[in-house]
């Protein structure tokens, strides 16, 4: 790790001139990401901005009758919040199936969302990599890729991304809000990480020296009833091999509406927006399930070793959206 | 604008105020071990991958390890060796010490310095991956030996101490109950008279 | 004081104790190796090569010598010359590996090429990742199969090929064949304290202070590599935060060393978490095919059992997996074997349970197969084939209770309830299952001295170079040198960990209280004789020494093990793949039990383990690269809380009256076996077998793809 200077952000537009100044400055917030890049030797900051003690900490209604939740708020305080326990528990069960207690206490919002690949290419400097390496190459193909992505990614790169949070902040219709010192802008989640193409170096849409300061929720009445599971290789403080984040409203024996997001399976949280369409409309049976998810993993271009993740992924969405069928049956 | 690679801060720790200077590199974990002579946090893998390294930070548990010493100035922080008052042992050791929660010992201050945070985080009536229902109606979820694994579960312990350290956070959690119930009382008792 | 003649005291061995050390691990006054503070201290980081196999053309040291702090860059062309011509402990010759900085070679990745030293741990990191190595790279060949053509038999710590009568014939005569192939991934030791030490040279004498598995066993490596008097050497290692068996003498000692001599002043160099995936030993992969032949009533005819296990190109470790067979179960063709290949990989070593582990793990799950094509009782499968002496060696058992075992846990587990049919219980989104497994553990000893000082307050102070890596040894011993001595255990106090003490045998092998109990009860015995009533004791104490060399070698040779009875309910969804283990109960023959306290956590933390094995543990090599994939605590899984459910314990009586101290290990017996439980319930939960650990979801996911 080599020497850096450091600064404690005095306000939000003092951070963002820090950083529009320095393109080898960083900011920090929680550092769980971060620090161990540093370490590594993946990141190599000659700045890092401390922006943790900004006033983005808080979770507030807005005049729509959604939340908006600072970004600097930390996963704890995310999950443990009664709005978002109450009227997106979804989002608090993808928060808790993530890290630990611990780096959970330290882990903010925004740092969650920009938060790097545990690609073990990715985070060793000594292996060729084309996300921290552009052209360098995948040794991810030919190699150890049992936890790689099955949708949308590339011959550049079959990363994927390890927020659990953002795989339920997909499914949620969240919007991202960030400062440049050209002013404010926001971005759907959907649309905060471009397609992998051939660019897996450009991780997302912010534009250069963005401070993510916050991140919205539309009031959905379809998340009342949502859900969050994790599939991993220890029954917990493990990344998943799998994830589906759901919400499910269904009167009548029909699917009114419908939210699903993938997680574990792209460069990205996966908004499964082709399930989407096949359940809304159609009878609320496990078969629905079924072809919904089917649909959605048609396609699916599994590697020699994670063709696995595709009948997982099928029958976690079944469960997940079974489960919330019989919560609703209750 | 010029780059400082280094500064003075001043730690708080275990109730103590400690002036130094740092190189920014330096992390929370190190400036503890390697200038506070506080060795009780112990280093597993410096990559916030093992829990040894937990300490409370305002309260709060936390990964020493991932927080860099200059970050970490103002806040109020407490390790192994801030927990017990005046010789006295907190009851989350104690209980470890009598029912053996641990063999190596090298996990067991990051343990306890954890199991101190996820007692104060379920008494503040957070939810866990193991709860059943995390909508707030649905009430706090009761410390079952189900919920302190999960909550626990960023503390690894190689020798798999693990059944006995969950005995031993009952334990010390019952005994937490069990006066915070005696304090109730005490205090309804004073209202009566 | 004059001593006078005391009242016989309340036994202790036997007896709930809590640590004596308790204390200082709960309020982190322990200090471990790289807890030991000292003036001056350099720091150390180790580099470690970027290829598989080549030769070291250059070490650009000059720019790194420039940067802040940087004291010294240590590497094959100025480093202090060793010897590694010697045999160390029970004749094991050194593992070059750890003769660090030696030539230009590089024979695998992550092989130490220099060290940097710097005045802080940051200015050492970052010197140390400055550091640019040129090298000549060679092709290199790491992949490992269970037809390798280089192959060959090998002893290791047994000999290699044990065989009689006609496995052929015998099999071909067998009403019920089970013929199998099982796997077992590289995995990692990984006790929670990294390796780290600290030397320097004081008053003309080298001390080390590090974390290991026998300080006297690490001044003799020492004193061999570097040419000194073992006098010369003191190696201290008060607390140990685990060992697992990787904690022997290892490159960070001798780059400390080498640091130390030439900077004259304290070094310290502590490995990383990644690092220790190259430096600090694995359990090598395994490919272990076992044959089974029985009769009808499931009397086997035949058994082999051929394990192919990985070692290093420049020394040679034998997981010496198929050995199991050799004391827990008979044939009238009996044929086990252990080969090895050599590839361009770091030097595998000694892991909780070598050979046991993972040859139980196939073998158990053999026989859980014979047991459903005979249609009996796995249980009784194994009672139906108890030896009454050593299948192999023909010697009589010193106590083999292992049907005890079985008795007593199938009663306390609710085995006899257990219907045999698989894939029939279900809860939920899971289906249920539940197995069983025997196992085994050798009961040794080696020699050891010990010498105890009666003080002149009428206190006992033992001295003895044990280590207590995690397994309780201080107080075992602390409550074994009280009953000899007829004292109470406050009354004595036990110092371990310093090779002043003398040589004794490394906590070990599962034999190291067993030896330094003996050590300890013989010194005891003879300074009882001295303190007959009257003794005047001076003000320095009386102190006697004791060495059991001579004892251990009078010891009747005989097949002596500990024993134990696994059993595992898992649940496993199908959808997913996830399995959980419920509930586990072990029930051990072991010997006395010192301190029941601590020996549950020895058994259940064995058991754990082999849950760990069973479903998280493996390391994943790249064979681009040569490396493991991911080489860190967040790839590697070992089990954590949530993976551990309800785990017990227990024990039956297994007295040996024969034996002066009637100690058997427990620190290895508890994970034989335990993966294969788990395995067998998993078989029972799905109908489908899994012979390739670890049982992670996409296996059990394409193994049921495969079996519909």
């Amino acid at each position: 790790m080599k020497e850096f200077d450091y600064r404690k952000a005095p306000d939000v537009s003092g951070a963002v001139a820090l950083l529009d100044a320095d393109p080898d400055a960083r900011y920090l917030a929680g550092g769980t990401n971060l620090v161990d890049l540093m370490k590594s030797g993946v990141e190599r900051p000659a700045r890092l901005v401390d922006v943790r003690q900004l006033p983005l900490d808080r979770i507030e209604s807005t005049p729509d009758g959604g939340l908006r939740i600072g970004a600097t708020v930390t996963n704890s305080d995310l999950a443990a919040h009664p709005g978002i326990r109450g009227r997106y528990p979804v989002l608090t069960q993808a928060v808790l199936a993530g890290a630990s207690g611990q780096l959970r206490n330290m882990a903010t919002v925004g740092g969650n969302l920009l938060q790097r690949t545990r690609c073990a290419y990715f985070t060793d400097t000594t292996k060729p990599c084309n996300k921290r390496d552009p052209g360098s190459g995948c040794p991810a193909l030919g190699g150890e890729h049992h936890n790689h992505a099955i949708l949308g990614a590339s011959e550049s790169c079959v990363a994927v991304h390890p927020s659990d949070m953002a795989v339920a902040l997909a499914a949620l219709d969240a919007v991202v809000h960030y400062e440049t010192a050209d002013g404010r802008g926001e971005l759907p989640l959907d649309q905060l990480y471009p397609p992998v193409a051939g660019t897996p170096d450009r991780e997302t849409a912010l534009p250069a020296g963005a401070l993510i300061t916050g991140v919205s929720l539309p009031p959905l009445p379809v998340a009342a009833r949502s859900r969050y599971r994790k599939v991993r290789e220890r029954a917990s403080y493990a990344f998943a091999i799998g994830s589906v984040a759901a919400a499910l409203d269904i009167r009548d024996g029909i699917v009114r509406d419908a939210r699903l997001a993938f997680g574990a399976v792209a460069s990205r949280p996966w908004r499964a927006r082709t399930a989407e369409q096949a359940l809304i409309g159609a009878p609320a049976t496990a078969e629905t399930y079924a072809a919904a998810a089917e649909a959605e993993l048609e396609a699916a271009r599994p590697l020699p070793h994670n063709g696995y993740k595709v009948p997982l992924m099928r029958n976690l969405t079944v469960a997940v959206l079974s489960e919330l069928d019989e919560e609703a049956a209750r | 604008m010029g780059l400082s690679t280094s500064s003075v801060i001043t730690l708080h720790v275990n109730g103590e105020k400690h002036t130094l200077p740092v190189d920014h590199r330096t992390t929370l974990l190190d400036a503890l071990r390697e200038r506070l002579d506080l060795t009780g946090t112990k280093k597993g893998c410096d990559q916030g991958q093992c829990g040894a390294c937990t300490v409370l930070v305002d309260g709060r548990r936390t990964v020493a390890c991932l927080q860099f010493a200059v970050a970490a100035e103002g806040r109020e922080i407490t390790t192994i060796e801030g927990m017990a008052t005046g010789g006295r042992l907190h009851p989350v050791q104690q209980a470890f010490l009598d029912l053996d929660g641990y063999q190596c010992g090298y996990c067991t201050p990051g343990q306890i310095c954890s199991a101190i945070g996820m007692l104060a985080e379920h008494a503040a009536g957070w939810p866990s991956a193991a709860s059943e229902d995390v909508r707030p109606a649905a009430g706090p979820a009761p410390l079952t030996p189900e919920e302190i694994r999960e909550r626990m579960s960023g503390n690894l312990c190689r020798c798999s101490a693990y059944p006995s350290i969950v005995e031993a956070v009952a334990r010390a959690a019952d005994a937490d109950d069990a006066s915070s119930a005696a304090d109730t009382s005490a205090q309804s008792g004073e209202a009566a008279a | 004081m004059t001593t006078t003649a005391q009242k016989t005291a309340v036994r202790a061995v036997g007896t709930a104790h809590v640590r004596v050390e308790g204390r200082d691990k709960v309020t982190g006054a322990a200090r471990y190796a790289g807890d030991v503070p000292f003036t001056g201290l350099g720091y150390g980081w180790l580099v470690l090569s970027t290829v598989a196999r080549g030769r070291i053309r250059d070490i650009a040291s000059a720019p790194v010598l420039e940067m802040p702090g940087v004291l010294a860059v240590l590497d094959h062309r100025g480093a202090p010359r060793l010897n590694t011509d010697y045999a160390g402990l029970m004749g094991i010759r050194p593992d070059p590996t750890c003769a660090v900085f030696q030539n230009d070679t590089v024979p695998h990745l992550g092989w130490p090429v220099a060290l940097v030293v710097a005045e802080t741990p940051e200015q050492a990191r970052e010197a140390a990742e400055a550091l640019v190595v040129d090298y000549e790279v060679l092709p290199h060949d790491i992949e490992f199969h269970g037809d390798h053509p280089d192959s060959y038999p090998a002893d290791g710590h047994m000999p290699g090929v044990t065989d009689k009568g006609d496995l052929e014939a015998e099999l071909a005569a067998s009403a019920a064949v089970v013929d199998e192939e099982y796997t077992t991934p590289e995995e990692h030791h990984h006790p929670m304290e990294p390796h780290a030490a600290t030397a320097r040279w004081e008053d003309g004498r080298l001390e080390v202070v590090d974390s290991n598995q026998g300080a006297t066993w690490v001044v003799g490596e020492l004193a061999n590599l570097f040419s000194l008097d073992p006098a010369s050497v003191r190696v201290r290692s008060e607390h140990v935060g685990g060992g697992f068996g990787s904690k022997g003498v290892r490159a960070h000692q001798v780059a400390a060393v080498m640091a130390a001599t030439i900077l004259d002043r304290p070094v310290r160099v502590a490995l990383t978490r990644p690092q220790m995936f190259a430096l600090a030993g694995h359990r090598s992969p395994t490919v272990q095919r076992v044959r089974l032949g029985a009769d009808a009533d499931g009397r086997l005819r035949a058994l082999d059992h051929r394990s192919v296990s990985r070692t290093g190109t420049i020394y040679e470790f034998v997981e010496s997996s198929a050995g199991v067979a050799r004391t827990m179960y008979d044939a009238d063709a009996h044929h086990t074997e252990n080969r090895v290949v050599r590839l361009d990989v770091p030097s595998p070593t000694f892991m909780r349970a070598p050979g046991e582990a993972p040859g139980s793990f196939a073998l158990e799950t053999a026989l859980d197969e014979l047991a459903e094509k005979c249609g009996i009782d796995p249980i009784e499968l194994r009672l139906r084939n108890e030896p009454d002496k050593g299948p192999v060696s023909g010697l009589p058992f010193a106590g083999r209770n292992l049907r005890a075992c079985f008795e007593e846990g199938a009663g306390r587990f609710g085995w006899g309830r257990r219907d045999p049919r698989p894939r029939v219980r279900r809860d939920g989104r899971w289906l249920l299952g539940t197995g069983t497994a025997a196992a085994s553990f050798q009961a040794g000893a080696a020699p050891s001295t010990a010498a105890i000082t009666a003080e002149a307050d009428g206190r006992f102070t033992v001295r003895i170079s044990a280590a207590d890596i995690g397994t309780g040894a201080r107080t075992a011993l602390t409550l074994v040198a009280a009953d000899a001595l007829d004292a109470a255990p406050d009354q004595v106090t036990v110092r371990i960990g310093d090779s002043d003490f003398g040589p004794a045998m490394i906590a070990g092998g599962s034999m190291g209280t067993r030896s330094w109990s003996l050590a300890i009860t013989a010194a005891a015995t003879t300074l009882r004789e001295h303190l007959v009533p009257g003794t005047v004791i001076p003000a320095e104490g009386i102190t006697v020494r004791s060495d059991t060399t001579a004892q251990i070698a009078a010891l009747t040779n005989m097949e002596r093990h500990s024993y134990g009875a696994q059993f595992a309910e898992v649940a496993v969804d199908p959808a997913t793949g996830e399995v959980r283990v419920r509930r586990m109960l072990g029930v051990f023959a072991a010997g006395r039990i010192v301190n029941p306290l601590t020996a549950r956590g020895q058994f259940t933390g064995g058991m754990i383990w082999g849950i760990s094995m069973a479903l998280h543990e493996e390391a994943v090599r790249d064979p681009a690269f040569g490396g493991p994939v991911g080489a860190d605590l967040a790839n590697y899984h070992v089990a954590t809380h949530a993976d551990v459910p309800r785990v017990e314990a227990d024990w039956v009586d297994d007295t040996d009256p024969d034996d002066p101290v009637g100690i058997k290990g427990i620190g290895e017996v508890g994970i034989v076996g335990a993966a294969a439980a788990v395995a067998n319930a998993v078989w029972h939960a799905t109908g489908v077998r899994q012979r390739h650990l670890p049982i992670r979801p996409d296996r059990v996911l394409t193994a049921a793809g495969d079996d519909a």
